[in-house]
């Protein structure tokens, strides 16, 4: 049984879709890496800004 | 005439499908046929973590479909081609959510899917030559 805090959570769920989508949405290696990190902070920087503005709409 | 593309992924022969096919059943199996090693590895780790994950999250792997949304997970969970056979036959995941993690590892179960035919889709457009 695997209990992860929901922050891990997306970052484990950001880590993996990032790695499949630079790999195949690119063509060479720089830009795989490149991609890859775009898609993951764009990820997580989505999920913490979403989770700020849903915190600030529930006061 | 063979395409010179082909002949770079190592796969000037053969049935055109088969690496779609195989990335489908097993994840990063496509890219393995295309001698594409690196990629293959990245994303059969990717996607069999993210599956792992799902079943250690007790997530729920969709046995049929009772409405639109049942309909969709359903399409999900079957990307992960032998994955999903296996976790049918062997009893993984849930049968009931009733944990918020099971929640999360239902959404990892499925996206996983996703991912593996996107992955597949890649090893398909690479023994084309679609890309390189």
């Amino acid at each position: 049984m695997f209990h992860p805090s929901h922050f891990t959570a997306v970052l484990l769920f950001a880590l993996f879709a990032s790695v499949v989508f630079g790999i195949t949405q690119r063509e060479t290696p720089r830009r795989m890496i490149r991609y890859g990190l775009y898609c993951f902070v764009l990820f997580v920087g989505a999920a913490i800004v979403l989770s700020w503005v849903m915190f600030l709409i529930a006061r | 005439m063979a395409n010179p593309q082909d002949k770079k992924n190592g796969a000037g022969g053969g049935f055109v499908y088969l690496p779609l096919i195989a990335g489908w059943l097993v994840p990063g199996a496509g890219h393995f046929l295309l001698r594409k090693w690196g990629r293959g590895t990245l994303l059969a780790l990717s996607i069999l973590g993210m599956f792992g994950i799902g079943i250690a999250m007790q997530g729920k792997v969709y046995a049929g479909a009772h409405d639109i949304l049942d309909m969709l997970g359903l399409a999900g969970d079957l990307g992960n081609g032998l994955l999903y056979v296996v976790s049918r036959a062997a009893g993984w995941g849930a049968d009931q959510v009733t944990i918020t993690t099971g929640d999360y590892g239902t959404r990892f179960i499925v996206v996983a899917g996703l991912l593996n035919v996107i992955a597949a889709v890649d090893a398909h457009n690479l023994r084309t030559g679609r890309k390189v």
